[in-house]
């Protein structure tokens, strides 16, 4: 056998890389590096989302459309949905938390494909800036995230190829970093670790890269029928010229519905490590687990047309995505029981990460219980389109990916930095963000119910004082951004050392110093074949080791 | 053999249920009844409301519970019992919400059916004759030949078409050759409303009918309903269709079917009333 | 080349340190075969969209127009040759035999530009413009499309063949993943060509 060293894949250039902060505007092929900075670039992005989610709960105070211009309205919304979906949550838990872990989690010392993955992390600033700028320009696109023909071929066009570009950029990041996920797990494992051993934020990130890479170029495919609709006046989707809008629902669900699970698939996987982690206990029903999640994935392929229950589908086609759809909550609904059976009987720490957790298990539930509510057709019927629908995925995008995002925070900062993090603060952060998300999206289903369409920016004066309601939960939302934001300045500038392992934790990535060294272990990556193994008579071999690297660690 | 925590998960799981449903039957969170569809959805929604109260309640109380209960004492440093697993729990767990799942969509497909959504639309429509034969005819659900309401099995429907743009709803009655932006309508009559876009996707929704449906450029569809309640309710666009979407409003009126009869005689084109 | 360790087989820790390391070119044909999935979904999506339409939004007669197909079977045919030449490439390069692998890569990039060229003179013989109609419009999408791909894959080979004609370019018999990758790249463009003449010449 020959050993070919293919020069691309040399070390990842040490000394050429820059230190200190700096790396984090680099071209760094740093594994580590790259995850920091998705996550830094996403919370950018989660910030400016949120400002726009802040003007459109400001305009809805009142009936009337008065603090912004009605189109101005729908260029905000839409900048909102796609910034929060394609530059914050997508690449968070995808990018940020996949390449920060994965390489622990498999015992490798990076990714696999290192100059791919900074590729795909630096193909997102240019995209979120753009598609930022096309408001300044000519204004941005102003058809919704869903880019519905023939209002997407209508409306200016400049915002909208603008909107599609990015998008098209953004995917392209996606699925790269699907590929090298998908190579990493299953080709760069560690000798001895079997798949079956492996924490399940890797199944996770394992099922989701599977979606990415199906799900994704359909997108990419769609929108650039849809741009040669719009510049060079083809009628894929344009009635007018014989096209079929409703094809284009289709293609797009097709990605955007098993995109809901990239969204949260990932955010199951980074539950499953930080609860039994905090509550002393192995996970409950590893298989179990794995089994869902890949059912997940396997049902989330033919569920789209869910979202087009109004369209004029054919009856045969509601019943079968009625059905396929209300299946989900069962792999689903295993995931979550077998959750609160690791709760069950463990010694939990009242921690910010915990609290995060299960804040994210209750939202969640909630919001799984609307979803599976509006895949019956003829409930569907009447809320589809309205408030209803913000409320359900608000719940979920929001109640759920984001509380776990914040909860991975409060987990893997020690592992990031070096640093503890105020819990006192943390917990506070909780209570401000649960109270306010629940005050600012729970008032919204009945608001559905009751004939609020979505996407609009004048309403009916009676849904004038829950509409004020919700603007209040969504300052409460906002105001609790500053705590955390104080909480990781302080920590950052002025922190206590929380040691390798603050957690006493048993997957890997503790399993060295904090913050790591470049390469991840400075001897040979350590064989966890046990990474719940907690409660066990024999004590894994962590205290120790993790001492001595600390020693040859700066 | 029944220990204590077994009588206690059961007193409270009965306890649970019997509130979820009492909530589904008692708490209401939806407008007006005004069509043979508004009952029959608010039905489903009481059997969907009590199971997710059950389910929500249920998990969020789990949650909490487990949270307090087992919170960590100061001083234990001590590791939880190392439990990996337990087959027959991970099988109900499975089962349970299966069987829910399953219950759920085919009660909602009966509703579904009832509602007349599985209705091919040929049958009854074949009269609506001003639609081109070769073009594609798109379905909405609420026949009128609801099982519900035999009243209207004999009758042939009202039909009304109705045309969609940025940003209005126009109503034409074929028949006097009317054209209206207020959809006028008799009580406990099944109306055929035939709608097409000229534009872009509109959706023609009225929340005290439970209906909704997307008016498509290049499909006509077909909507059949029947309005039980004499009122004026609103009909909202639903669907993004530009700037103006938020003020694309207009009313249906259902009235007594002598004050329809007077609205038609006063604006029924003169030619019609001499035929 | 490498050979692939099975998913699960388990090995000393001793061996493993080295081989994790000197997988890669192994790797790189996993993540292309990755790729050339979700590219392959690309044009799935474009096919569904090309059937729907098909299926759902018939053509008025008039604006039918029946596909000639001398030109297409020809080039299928220039496609399928290209794929045997490209495989000869590789068994040379195998065999150590650099001259006959870069003939053959030769003889495959000019087939495919002779396939582009033959496209080109059926895009301009066509009695219709891309935005004619539906039909017209999805047809000069996908075989556009799939023109970008030969093109880049003709690209490719020559890439290739300039690699192996420089003796110190990075490609031997026993550095030969350029030469795999693009082989199998090609096979794949073939692929999707065999089943586009099926659904938009032949169907
Ligand atoms: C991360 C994002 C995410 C996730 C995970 C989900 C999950 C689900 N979604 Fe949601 N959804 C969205 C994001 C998401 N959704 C978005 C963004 C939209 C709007 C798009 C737009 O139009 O802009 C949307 C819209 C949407 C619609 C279309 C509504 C409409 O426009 O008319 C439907 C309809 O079926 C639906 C259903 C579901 C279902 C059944 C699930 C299921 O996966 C949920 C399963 C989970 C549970 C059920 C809870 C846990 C289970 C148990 C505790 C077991 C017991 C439970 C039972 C027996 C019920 N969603
Ligand atoms: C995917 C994730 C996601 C997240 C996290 C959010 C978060 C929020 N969303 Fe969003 N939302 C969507 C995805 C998301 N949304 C999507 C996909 C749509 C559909 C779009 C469409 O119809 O096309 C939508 C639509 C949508 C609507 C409906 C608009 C309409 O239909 O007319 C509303 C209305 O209340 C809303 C509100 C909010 C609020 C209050 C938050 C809050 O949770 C936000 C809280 C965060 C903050 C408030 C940030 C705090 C920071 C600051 C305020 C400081 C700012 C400082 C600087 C910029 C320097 N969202
Ligand atoms: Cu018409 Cu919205
Ligand atoms: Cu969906």
């Amino acid at each position: 056998m020959t050993l070919s060293f293919p020069p691309s894949e040399k070390k990842p250039l040490e000394g050429l890389q820059p230190k200190g902060w700096l790396r984090y505007l680099s071209f760094s092929l740093d594994h580590k590096v790259i995850g920091l900075q998705y996550l830094i670039c996403g919370f950018i992005f989660y910030l400016i989302g949120g400002a726009l989610a802040g003007a459109i709960r400001i305009e809805l105070t009142s009936p009337l459309s008065d603090f912004l211009e009605r189109d101005v309205y729908n260029q905000v919304l839409t900048l909102h949905g796609t910034i929060m979906i394609f530059l914050w949550i997508v690449p968070v838990v995808n990018g940020a938390f996949g390449n920060y872990l994965i390489p622990f989690y498999v015992g490798a010392r990076d990714m696999a494909f290192p100059r791919l993955n900074a590729v795909a992390f630096w193909l997102i600033p240019p995209a979120g800036l753009m598609l930022i700028t096309s408001y300044f320009i000519n204004g941005a696109a102003q058809s919704g995230w869903t880019a519905y023909p023939p209002l997407s071929i209508t409306t200016p066009a400049a915002g909208q190829i603008i909107w599609i570009l990015s998008v098209l950029l953004l995917g392209g990041s996606s699925i790269f970093g699907g590929i090298n996920f998908i190579a990493t797990i299953l080709k760069l494992r560690r000798p001895g670790l079997k798949l079956m051993q492996l924490p399940m934020y890797c199944w996770a990130m394992l099922g989701t890269s599977i979606l990415v890479v199906l799900s994704t170029p359909v997108l990419a495919g769609t929108l650039i029928l849809l741009s040669f609709d719009i510049v060079a006046h083809t009628g894929f989707f344009n009635p007018e010229l014989g096209g079929n809008v409703i094809v284009y629902q289709h293609l797009f669900w097709f990605y955007s519905h098993p995109a809901v699970y990239i969204m949260v698939l990932p955010a199951f996987g980074l539950v499953s490590e930080i609860l039994p982690v905090h509550c002393r206990k192995p996970l409950f029903g590893y298989i179990t687990m794995v089994y869902s999640i890949m059912g997940i994935v396997v049902l989330g392929l033919v569920v789209w047309a869910h979202h087009m229950f109004t369209s004029g589908t054919p009856p045969w086609m509601r019943l079968f995505f009625t059905i396929a759809t209300a299946f989900i909550a069962v792999p689903t609904g295993i995931k979550f029981f077998n959750w609160v059976a690791t709760l069950w009987g463990g010694k939990i720490s009242l921690n910010s990460a915990i609290l995060f957790s299960c804040g994210f298990i209750i939202n969640f539930v909630l919001g799984g219980i609307t979803g599976v509510a509006l895949a019956q057709v003829p409930f569907d019927i009447h809320v589809h389109d309205t408030y209803f629908v913000v409320a359900h995925f608000h719940y979920i995008v929001y109640g759920g990916s984001v509380f776990v995002i914040f909860s991975s925070i409060y987990h893997w900062f020690p592992k990031f930095t070096g640093k503890l993090l105020n819990e006192n603060l943390g917990r506070f952060h909780f209570l401000i963000t649960f109270i306010g998300f629940n005050l600012c999206f729970a008032p919204q289903h009945w608001l559905g119910l009751n004939g609020m369409p979505r996407r609009v920016a004048e309403y009916d004066p009676q849904f004038t004082f829950v509409n004020q309601l919700s603007s209040i939960g969504a300052l409460l939302m906002a105001l609790s951004t500053l705590p955390f934001l104080w909480n990781v300045l302080q920590s950052l500038l002025k922190g206590p050392k929380s040691g390798d392992n603050p957690w006493k934790a048993l997957t890997p990535e503790w399993l060295t110093s904090s913050p790591p060294p470049v390469e991840n272990w400075l001897g040979e990556a350590p064989l966890v074949t046990e990474p719940y193994g907690y409660g066990k008579k024999k004590k894994i071999v962590l205290a120790i080791k993790s001492e001595k690297e600390d020693k040859e660690n700066i | 053999m029944l220990s204590p925590i077994t009588i206690i998960s059961f007193l409270v799981s009965i306890c649970l249920i019997i509130g979820g449903i009492w909530v589904g039957n008692n708490v209401n969170l939806l407008p007006a009844v005004a069509s043979t569809n508004a009952p029959i959805y608010d039905e489903l929604f009481k059997v969907l409301f009590a199971i997710g109260t059950i389910l929500f309640i249920g998990m969020s109380g789990l949650v909490i519970f487990s949270l307090i209960k087992f919170r960590r004492k100061p001083g234990d440093v001590d590791d939880g019992e190392s439990i990996e697993g337990n087959l027959s729990l991970e099988i109900l767990w499975t089962a349970i919400p299966a069987i829910v799942v399953l219950f759920v969509g085919l009660y909602s497909y009966d509703i579904y059916d009832r509602m007349g959504g599985m209705e091919s639309l040929g049958s009854h429509n074949n009269h609506s004759h001003h639609i081109n034969e070769e073009r594609r005819i798109w379905g909405g659900i609420g026949s009128s030949n609801s099982i519900e309401s035999p009243l209207n099995a004999s009758s042939t429907p009202l039909t009304v078409d109705l045309s969609a743009m940025q940003f209005a709803f126009i109503f034409h009655y074929p028949e006097g050759d009317i054209i209206s932006g207020e959809l006028h309508v008799p009580v406990d009559k099944p109306i055929a409303l035939t709608m097409e876009s000229k534009d872009v996707i509109h959706a023609f929704w009225v929340p005290e009918f439970r209906l909704k449906q997307d008016v498509i450029p290049g499909q006509p569809t077909i909507l059949n309903f029947t309005p039980t309640k004499v009122g004026r309710f609103p009909i909202i666009c639903a669907e993004l269709c530009g700037p103006y979407h938020g003020g694309m409003r207009a009313t249906v009126v259902v009235e007594k079917e002598e004050d329809y009869q007077q609205w038609y005689k006063q604006n029924a084109k003169q030619v019609d009333l001499e035929v | 080349m490498t050979t692939t360790t099975p998913l699960e087989k388990d090995s000393s820790p001793s061996s493993e340190e080295k081989k994790s390391d000197t997988e890669h070119s192994d790797h790189r044909m996993f993540g292309l075969v990755t790729f050339l999935v979700a590219d392959g979904m690309t044009f799935a999506g474009f096919f569904a969209a090309y059937l729907t339409f098909k299926a759902v939004n018939p053509l008025l007669p008039d604006a039918i127009y029946e596909l000639e197909l001398p030109l297409p079977t020809l080039n299928t045919i220039l496609l399928l040759v290209s794929s045997a030449t490209f495989h000869r490439a590789g068994k040379a390069l195998q065999n150590k035999d650099s001259n006959l692998c870069q003939k053959w890569l030769l003889v495959t990039a000019a087939l495919g530009l002779a396939f582009l060229t033959s496209q080109m003179i059926e895009y301009f013989t066509l009695p219709f413009g891309l935005t004619d109609n539906l039909f017209a419009s999805t047809f000069y999408a996908l075989t556009g499309f799939h023109g970008l791909h030969v093109t880049l894959g003709s690209i490719l080979i020559l890439i290739v063949w300039w690699q192996a004609r420089s003796p110190k370019g990075s490609l031997s018999h026993d550095n030969s993943f350029l030469l795999e990758a693009a082989e199998l790249y090609w096979h794949f463009v073939d692929g999707i060509w065999v089943v586009l003449f099926i659904i938009l010449y032949l169907l």
